[in-house]
């Protein structure tokens, strides 16, 4: 018998597989201003399929942040999308109903912070911020909510985490704090997390474990992961993706190893050129700063939004075509937006080409010895500013510069560079041990005691830019003033003395007349530079002058550091957290922690073993942008002990991965010394320390195309 | 925290002390003076002195300040010259009365300026918003004294709904209070909703709100919860030192209704050159505006986590 | 462009800064109101003698209502009090009495306001305490309270009146420019300014004070409402300047028993009191509106 049985066609089930889990597409977003709406973000397309990491970094301005806020959809008072897609799981955000919008929030999209302290409701407890995730989306009970607070803690390796429940975020210190809002984005089991500078501000060893832990909890659990950074090591770190973007533009995305190694976008190229690493210095590698500074853009840009830095742009192909993302030959997934990429010469990293002249590490005489230096400030005087608690800031440092050379100071939070720093600048004093400098004790004499010969020879660059500079005098004013009170300079040759140092800094001379205001960060960094050189020092104390930058005016301020060093032979104190500036940089180096120099000697001879611990932990940290460098694990656990209670022996016992036992709890460890000048203060006999394992592996390979 | 509160009431208990010696220099120095003020400027030297020796004003300084001191804290605060009954029996009573005009203000006030404010701010720049901040400036700029002749002339001269004095001359009178209560929270509200506006308005912009939102929070949860704690902090503190500022825009209301409270007493005292009186009132006074200010310094801690925490 | 730009900071005259100033406040329509009304009650002071149509104690016809006609022809636009002397004039002269008393009072708890809150925010140690303490004293009075008891005490006169402004007032000024001291002291180029060498008044004046400028401007407008204010509070109770010089708040003391009668005498001073503290009100809201933006 037949029966035609006339079936509905059976539809093919839609490949949920192939629909990525975000997918943005030609986006563009913009802010309200009074100029108009600006666009912070330009045809941006990218997609993130379930369990993928892309990492997207950029400098400042370049739309990172406000892409990530757009994969909320949360654009602000005055944010607008102007154009484009955004879909998570085929749904566009903006067509979204408000309860869809606020279900998925929190549920399958989470995010995390950049300031964990501001972050998170100073009046709630940790507990109740965490809990209420699930109980404003009714996914949980009050106890089950309790329940899954404190297996989250310990998913983010949070001790004791029912104690924690009830502290308030300020109680908590910066790595704990960012812990904390990670489990708060994973209490409604996400499936996408978006990280916006998760680790900036904290730590080098907190933001390594850190990383570690988003890592590792990204793999755990399958999430996909946009990670938003300005550093490109950490995206490494962390991410298989990367997408490197330019005022707006997304200009290359690829596999993280495949865009590092074989960048294909001119800013790329020239993001890497001038990012010092472990295996640079200043006698065989030039820093190449990427000319000009981020355009400003007010409307839509005609051809190639980096056509005027670029040193491969060719008109009018590349100034008044805009490049559309084409794929690379021969290397799925890897896009770029670049008329010219396939015409560019293979990239290899910068080697030695023409490097700065420097002179010799060992030469120079020693002209700052600092002996035995203890500083404490006091809890009981109830009027210092910042005494809180008997805060041993310095607790018996020796150590020395040479003429003409650079010192650089390395530690953490607490370590003792920014007292160091206030001790040799007069502008406070210390307790116990000298700072000889010129046949004074610069230690015992404040600023106001001073004489003038003094105050000429020890001069300091500042770390922010925003206010190093009073805001309401002009870049003129500002040096002519230093130069009348230290070079006495009289009245009528100020101006063109002032003219003179805007020169050497390589700034126009009108800039005399402009409002720090009117500056950028690096152009403010010139000018505090151009200050300190006034009365031509004889010691510069630069407290992290870099650090505050964008990497491309990084590289342009260390050139310009150095090159002012070699014309002067001034002795310069370099006090950094960034290894790889100070490998590039220093001469000398000085490991510090909580008050006490850990290691110290030539950069070579410190930055391979014989090691400290602590040293060996801070480079194993440090985030290298760098593929093929081989880089081991050490991670450190705890968070850093106060300044205001530091351990007694060895302050670096609590964290110690190579702890011996009681004797590092007990007793101060003895120096041992090392050809060259080179100490390491350590428990540990010599030879086990010369047995250790080089953290940093065998140089770039010679990458070519 | 609790340090703290010891710290604090130290400082009360200090200040107080301070005052008492000031006020003490200021009036009781001279005997002469007081003699003359006590007995009229009539009398004669010999009337004066047998005054002043018989109430031991001829005795060493220190001594006479400890014994003023000590009557104070008993509550005996000396005879009014003009009323010629002791101090307390006219100041207790008047100040019974200006409690109860301060509390009607207050009842209506706080609600009134917290919730203008706390919608100002939840929608800055709305025409709400504007609206309300410009009712708030226009009534902070009319000093009581005007908006009591405005509302005079309006209600009891125009309109003839409300008595043009609040004397309860016949007995309490609750619509006598109308126009004294009114002109005080004309006056007040504004500066209050404004502070909370601006508390509002900064704490919306904190990036915890952001936090609390991209939880997935429903917007009522987000404003009651974690807005409000915060913003309600310092409008809290300026509440509490309202107090503080009643002491003085009472006089005002009550001398122009005839209210017969606290300020009115002062200023007819102060005019009146009523020595004893004077002095009982601007101790109460001072004690009542340390005492709230100690309250309003040690409620900020409290609901502070940060300072109570540290 | 000129020679000076070592001295560029300082060189400009001041009055070319407040015009500059005032261009700003173009950018807010509040602010831009608030000046006009204050700029308008200026000019009625400054020009009082030319155009009050009548000498300010002049006694003519009492109980005139406004609007009636004057003897000589012209018009009684306000009324006349009780002893018959015109109205509008003795507002038009009033402003005269509150805009010189005023900004005097305002000008010198200013001055000794700035100068305790740059000593005491910059050196902090026993100096800060001693001044803080001290203040935290007169604060806690009620201010009224606190007048009373000095007018009472000394008598009421113009310059006891100014005296007793400065002593309530200077303590607020000063906890205000201490705070924004205390923000900056610990800037970076406070540090460069004394790693030259400078002195602590050079530190004080040409490196702070400059950048405190903002929120004291806008302090200034505020308190120069409240002690307009206070004054009139003053006249009002009785304790203002001595008669007849017209003066609001004695005005409208003089002739507020007459309010359910005549309520003209009083009303006008209380309108012409009120506009005035607006104006400067609604230009202190245009100022911070205008700085925050910048």
């Amino acid at each position: 018998m037949s029966m035609s049985m006339s079936l509905p066609p059976i539809e093919a089930p839609r490949d949920v597989a192939q629909e990525p889990l975000l997918r943005v597409d030609d986006l563009w977003i913009g802010y309200r201003s009074r100029a108009g709406t600006v666009p912070a973000v330009r045809r941006v397309s990218f997609a993130l399929g379930e369990g993928e990491s892309l990492g997207l970094v950029g400098e400042s301005g370049c739309g990172k942040s406000t892409l990530a806020y757009a994969v909320m959809h949360y654009l602000g008072r005055s944010g607008v999308r102007l154009h484009g897609e955004v879909r998570y799981r085929g749904e566009e955000l903006a067509a979204m109903s408000p309860e869809r919008l606020r279900a998925i929030r929190g549920q399958e999209v989470a995010m995390v912070y950049q300031d964990p302290m501001s972050s998170l409701n100073p009046t709630l407890t940790v507990g109740e911020q965490l809990m209420e995730v699930p109980l404003a989306h009714g996914t949980a009970t009050r106890v089950q909510a309790r329940e899954r607070a404190i297996a989250m803690l310990g998913e983010v390796n949070l001790a004791n985490a029912e104690a924690l429940l009830a502290r308030y975020p300020h109680q908590l210190s910066g790595g704990q704090q960012q812990r904390v809002v990670i489990a708060m984005a994973l209490m409604g089991e996400p499936r996408l997390l978006v990280m916006d500078e998760p680790t900036t501000g904290l730590d080098v060893t907190i933001e390594a474990a850190i990383l570690d832990l988003i890592a590792e909890l990204q793999r755990r659990r399958r999430m996909a992961l946009l990670f938003i950074s300005h550093n490109l090591g950490t995206v490494m770190r962390v991410c298989e993706r990367i997408g490197v973007m330019y005022s707006g533009e997304l200009v290359e995305e690829g596999a993280t190893d495949a865009v590092f190694r074989r960048p294909r976008h001119p800013y790329t190229r020239g993001l890497l050129e001038c990012l010092p690493t472990f295996d640079t210095d200043k006698r065989t590698v030039t820093l190449r700063p990427i000319p000009g500074q981020v355009p400003a853009v007010l409307k839509d840009v005609e051809g190639c939004v980096f056509a005027p830095r670029c040193m491969h742009a060719q008109a009018p192909g590349c100034t008044t075509v805009t490049p559309q993302a084409e794929p690379v030959v021969g290397a799925p997934g890897h896009t770029v937006r670049c008329a010219r990429h396939a015409e560019l010469p293979p990239w290899s990293p910068p080697r030695a080409i023409d490097a700065m002249d420097a002179p010799a590490v060992n030469g120079g005489e020693a002209l700052l010895r600092i002996e035995g230096l203890h500083k404490v400030y006091d809890s009981a005087r109830a009027w210092s500013s910042r005494g809180n608690g008997g805060v041993h800031a310095l607790n018996g440092v020796s150590i020395s510069a040479h003429r003409g050379r650079t010192l650089a100071i390395v530690g953490e939070s607490g370590c003792g560079k920014s007292t160091l720093a206030r001790i040799l600048t007069g502008l406070e004093e210390g307790n116990r041990g000298t700072v000889r400098f010129g046949g004074v004790d610069l230690a015992a004499t404040a600023v106001e005691a001073r004489t003038a010969e003094m105050k000429r020879a020890v001069q300091m660059v500042f770390q922010h830019p925003e206010g190093t500079l009073n805001p309401s005098h002009t870049v003129g004013f500002a040096i002519g003033r230093t130069l009348a009170r230290l070079a006495a300079t009289p009245r009528r040759e100020l101006r063109r003395a002032v003219e003179r140092l805007l020169q050497t800094v390589h700034l126009p001379p009108s800039y005399a007349r402009r409002l720090p205001g009117q500056l950028s960060g690096g152009q403010k960094q010139r000018v505090a530079i151009a200050r300190a050189l006034a009365g031509s020092p004889a010691l510069v104390v630069a407290d992290e002058p870099v650090s505050a930058l964008d990497v491309s005016v990084q590289a342009a301020i260390l050139n310009l550091l150095l090159e002012l060093q070699s014309e002067s032979e001034t002795t310069m104190l370099f006090i950094s957290h960034d290894l790889a500036v100070v490998r590039f940089l220093a001469d000398h180096v000085c490991v510090m922690y909580l008050g006490q120099v850990m290691e110290y000697g030539t950069v070579e001879a410190v930055f391979q073993p014989p090691y400290h611990p602590y040293t060996e932990a801070l480079l194993s940290a440090a985030p290298v942008a760098d593929p093929d460098a081989h880089q081991r694990r050490i991670v450190l656990e705890g968070s850093l002990p106060s300044a205001t209670r530091v351990p007694q022996g060895c302050p670096f016992h609590t964290r110690c991965p190579r702890k011996l036992g009681d004797l590092c709890e007990t007793t101060r460890p003895p120096e041992h010394h090392l050809p060259g000048g080179h100490r390491i203060a350590c428990h540990i006999p010599l030879p086990e320390l010369q047995a250790i394992e080089p953290v940093l592996g065998p140089v770039r390979a010679e990458a070519g195309d | 925290m609790s340090r703290f509160i010891v710290k604090r009431l130290l400082f009360l208990l200090a200040t107080m002390l301070v005052v008492s010696v000031l006020l003490f220099a200021l009036l009781e120095i001279s005997p002469g003076s007081v003699a003359t003020k006590v007995l009229g400027p009539y009398s004669s030297q010999e009337q004066r002195d047998l005054w002043l020796a018989a109430h031991g004003y001829f005795d060493p300084i220190w001594l006479r300040y400890g014994r003023w001191l000590g009557h104070m804290l008993q509550g005996d605060f000396g005879e009014s010259i003009r009323f010629k009954v002791p101090v307390a029996q006219v100041l207790w009573p008047r100040l019974a009365n200006t409690a109860v005009l301060g509390g009607l203000v207050l009842a209506i006030m706080v609600p009134l300026a917290l919730g203008m404010g706390m919608l100002a701010g939840m929608r800055e720049g709305s025409r709400l918003d504007r609206g309300i901040s410009l009712v708030s400036i226009v009534t902070t700029s009319v000093p009581e004294f005007a908006s009591s002749v405005f509302l005079a002339a309006l209600f009891v001269f125009w309109l003839d709904w409300l008595p043009g004095t609040s004397t309860m001359a016949e007995g309490w009178h609750w619509n006598e209070l109308v126009l004294p209560v009114g002109v005080l929270v004309l006056y007040d509200f504004g500066y209050v909703a404004r502070i909370t506006r601006a508390s509002m308005v900064e704490v919306m912009l904190r990036p915890y709100i952001r936090t609390a939102v991209l939880k997935g929070l429903p917007y009522r949860r987000v404003i009651v919860r974690h807005a409000l704690r915060n913003a309600l902090i310092a409008p809290f503190t300026v509440i509490m030192l309202q107090i503080n500022w009643l002491l003085s825009g009472v006089i005002v209301v009550e001398f122009f209704f005839a209210y017969k409270g606290f300020g009115s007493l002062l200023l007819e005292a102060s005019l009146n050159q009523d020595l004893f009186l004077i002095e009982a009132c601007t101790m109460v006074s001072v004690a009542v505006a340390v005492g709230t200010q100690t309250l309003a310094d040690i409620g900020y801690v409290y609901l502070n986590p940060r300072i109570r925490f540290s | 462009m000129s020679e000076t730009t070592i001295s560029e900071a300082r060189r400009r005259p001041v009055w070319l800064r407040l015009l500059a100033g005032l261009a700003l406040l173009r950018e807010s329509r509040v602010g831009m109101i608030g000046a006009g009304i204050v700029v308008f009650w200026v000019a009625v002071a400054v020009l009082a003698p030319w155009i009050s149509p009548y000498p300010p104690n002049a006694t003519l016809v009492p109980f005139a209502l406004p609007g009636a006609a004057a003897p000589d022809g012209g018009v009684f636009w306000l009324g006349t009090d009780h002893i018959g002397r015109d109205i509008l004039s003795r507002v038009i002269w009033g402003s005269r009495t509150v805009l010189i008393y005023a900004p005097l009072a305002t000008g010198c708890a200013y001055v000794v306001g700035i100068v305790l809150g740059l000593v005491a925010g910059y050196h902090r140690g026993w100096v800060d305490e001693v001044l803080s303490r001290f203040s935290d004293l007169v604060l806690s009075f009620p201010v009224l309270v606190l007048y009373i008891l000095i007018i009472a005490t000394y008598g009421s006169s113009g310059l006891n009146i100014v005296l007793a402004v400065t002593f309530a007032s200077a303590p607020a000024v000063m906890r205000i420019v201490r705070g924004l001291v205390l923000d900056i002291r610990d800037r970076d180029y406070i540090a460069a300014a004394q790693m030259r060498g400078e002195r602590t008044s050079y530190i004080l004046f040409v490196e702070i004070l400059p950048n405190v400028r903002g929120p004291l401007i806008v302090d200034a407008c505020l308190r120069l409402g409240y002690v307009i204010i206070t004054i009139g509070v003053l006249g009002f109770l009785g304790l203002g300047l001595p008669p007849p010089d017209p003066d609001w708040g004695g005005m409208i003391n003089e002739t507020r028993s007459m309010t359910m009668a005549f309520p003209h005498m009083a009303l006008f001073p209380c309108l012409a009191i009120s506009s005035l503290v607006l104006g400067l009100n609604l230009l202190a809201d245009g100022i911070r509106e205008v700085l925050l933006n910048a």
